[in-house]
């Protein structure tokens, strides 16, 4: 009988909406299969997260509460999930596709011995057993993987994964699991921690992003997508192009290995629209190009497209905008 | 101090979608007009450990690339660059291992290297984008790794490292040996080699290392070494389904645009 575990990495935080996610992909793993969910929330002051876990498809909410778990570290959390992992005894183990779940995935397989995929954004049960699929090459094609060991670690990429309905007359059981984490053992420490400079909304959340990338040839064209943003409510975003040319910061990035998003509007302007920024944005509902070149691949996802040099129509842009807000 | 930076050649990931092709057989990419390359993050890797080995005299710099005979060209670009020492680690039995095979066989090369006070791997590599090796290499040498690494200083045998992590980055303090694997930043970017520095790696020497001379039997690489497999590689169906915007000039362009996103209540 299939046991799935989902990890929610919480640090100090509210619960990350992957844990929702996580939850909506576990259950259909394990119903396939007629097995249980679990979900371990490592944390320090859990105890008042966990409330509607049980309602979004949890069966037993394995808890690992300690101090030493108030910020990310590597020794902390690896600790705290080989616990969870033992309590728990599941088979498949799904872990966030944010910054912790990444660097905690090769360490937790390395010492259970596991079979890993990272990036997944679809899990295949069927009778024959489990399968990941994953986009490789950047995204340019797919892979069905198949993971020999007995347990299996898998990173879900963020927005992969649909949340169940909640079921408010669900219950779980909720374990408390005891982890021996001793910060004097720690290899490295966190000295700092430096937040993202948001002087609005944050990238994850906007509901409208105004991206730029290396078409706009230099930084000052992102003054323009600030305004455009702000008018519009939302965040400006980059391709790694613009962030490797220093024009915006690495907090801007989307894509494969930048934030991946799903704004109501996505408005991509200069971007080629290369498969690793194509990863960021699967989740967009509309997607906008203003791009020169009627043959840059990013028409080929956009629903609206605009073939011309941006800077003959974002000021006009700005302009309509603008007359429209006032 | 000796920095050792693991690099991996691949298929040039920036070909457009349109010219990418998989041989659904043999489960592998075809490789058709594509260059090989250092995958970008390893660059990155590259780069820190160069600007790394200049800011601190006497370190030395060795790049390790496991692959085949053409992987060579990605260790003469490093010899180009200032890599002091490289290292291919090439046999049969290599073909086709995860990660976790991948991070034994790079390990065994730094051991063999006498170790290395500071490895530096890139975060992934951009053809099957596990990001797993750095971190698995790592607990095969036991020491700690530091994941999603934009820049290092080092003071004597203290590290701090800017890591990205969740809302921001994170400031990392440790002490050598340590790991780290490198993302991307604009402190980051690797520089070109000069035309001069191209020929003279051309003399210099490659050391090969096979799995006997690592002391790898095969059974080494299996069975964990082996514990993911593709079964498939497609290439997803892309239907486009865009709405060209058209007009006389921008400004035509522009209000189009803006009615079209007010009829979608988008505005
Ligand atoms: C492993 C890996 C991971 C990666 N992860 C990411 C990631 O997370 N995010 C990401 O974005 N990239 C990522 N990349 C890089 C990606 O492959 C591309 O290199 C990058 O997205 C290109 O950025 P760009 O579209 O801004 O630049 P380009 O590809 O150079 O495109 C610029 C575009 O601007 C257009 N243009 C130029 N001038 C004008 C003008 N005046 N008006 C209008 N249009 C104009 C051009 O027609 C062109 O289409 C990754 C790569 C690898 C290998």
């Amino acid at each position: 009988m299939a046991k799935v575990l989902a990890f929610a990495l919480t640090g100090s935080g509210p619960l990350p909406q992957s844990t929702y996610e996580l939850l909506g992909g576990a259950r259909a793993v394990a119903d396939a299969a007629g097995g249980q969910v679990h979900l371990a929330v490592l944390g320090a002051g859990v105890a008042g997260k966990i409330g509607d876990l049980a309602a979004h498809g949890a069966d037993r909410i394995l808890v690992v509460d300690s101090e030493h778990l108030a910020v990310y570290h590597p020794d902390a959390y690896l600790a705290a999930a080989r616990a969870a992992a033992e309590a728990s005894g599941a088979d498949v183990l799904l872990l966030p596709g944010d910054t912790r779940g990444r660097d905690l995935a090769p360490r937790l397989g390395y010492h259970l011995r596991a079979g890993i995929v990272t990036d997944c954004v679809a899990l295949e049960a069927s009778p024959d057993g489990l399968r990941f699929v994953k986009p490789v090459y950047g995204g340019k094609a797919m892979a069905r993987i198949t993971v020999r060991t007995d347990r299996k670690v898998a990173v879900m990429r963020q927005r992969s994964l649909d949340p169940r309905a909640p079921d408010p007359s669900r219950r779980a059981e909720v374990l408390n699991v005891e982890a021996a984490i001793d910060p004097s053992t720690f290899r490295t420490q966190v000295v700092d921690h430096i937040s993202e400079e948001t002087t609005g909304i944050r990238l994850e959340d906007a509901p409208v992003v105004v991206s730029g990338g290396r078409g706009l040839g230099g930084p000052e064209p992102f003054k323009q997508l600030e305004e455009l943003a702000r008018l519009l409510g939302g965040a400006v975003g980059a391709s790694r192009a613009a962030v490797d040319a220093g024009w915006v910061p690495p907090s801007c990035q989307v894509g494969q290995t930048g934030k991946v998003i799903g704004p109501d509007l996505y408005l991509a302007i200069g971007i080629s629209g290369a498969s690793q920024h194509l990863a960021g944005i699967t989740g967009a509902k509309t997607i906008v190009a203003i791009n020169k070149d009627e043959q840059a691949p990013i028409f080929g996802v956009a629903h609206i497209g605009v073939v011309a040099d941006y800077r003959e129509v974002l000021p006009h842009l700005l302009e309509e905008v603008r007359a429209a807000r006032a | 101090m000796h920095i050792v930076v693991c690099i991996k050649q691949i298929l040039d990931p920036e070909i457009p979608p349109a010219r990418f092709q998989v041989d659904p057989s043999a489960r592998q990419a075809v490789r058709g007009s594509a260059g090989l390359v250092i995958s970008p993050f390893d660059e990155n890797a590259l780069e820190l450990g160069l600007q790394l080995k200049e800011k601190h005299p006497g370190t030395r710099l060795t790049a390790v690339t496991m692959g085949d005979e053409e992987a060579v060209e990605a260790l003469r670009k490093a010899l180009a660059l200032g890599a002091d020492q490289v290292v291919l680690a090439a046999d049969p039995a290599f073909n086709g291992l995860d990660s976790y095979g991948t991070a034994r066989v790079l390990a065994r090369c730094i051991e063999k290297l006498g170790g290395a006070d500071l490895v530096l791997f890139g975060r992934q590599a951009g053809d099957w984008d596990h990001g797993l090796v750095g971190s698995l290499a790592a607990e095969e040498l036991a020491i700690p790794c530091v994941t999603l690494v934009r820049e290092i200083q080092m003071d004597g045998d203290g590290v701090r490292l800017v890591r990205e992590g969740e809302g921001g980055v994170d400031v990392i303090a440790g002490r050598l040996p340590l790991a780290a694997t490198v993302t991307n930043a604009d402190s980051n970017q690797i520089r070109f080699p000069k035309v001069r520095d191209m020929m003279l790696a051309r003399g210099k020497p490659i050391t090969r290392w096979s799995a006997q001379d690592l002391g790898l039997d095969p059974a080494d690489l299996e069975p964990t070494a082996r514990a993911a497999e593709i079964d498939e590689l497609f290439v997803p169906d892309r239907t486009s389904s865009c709405q060209f915007i058209d007009g006389e000039d921008g400004a035509e362009k522009a209000r189009k645009l803006v009615q079209k996103l007010r009829e979608l209540k988008l505005l």
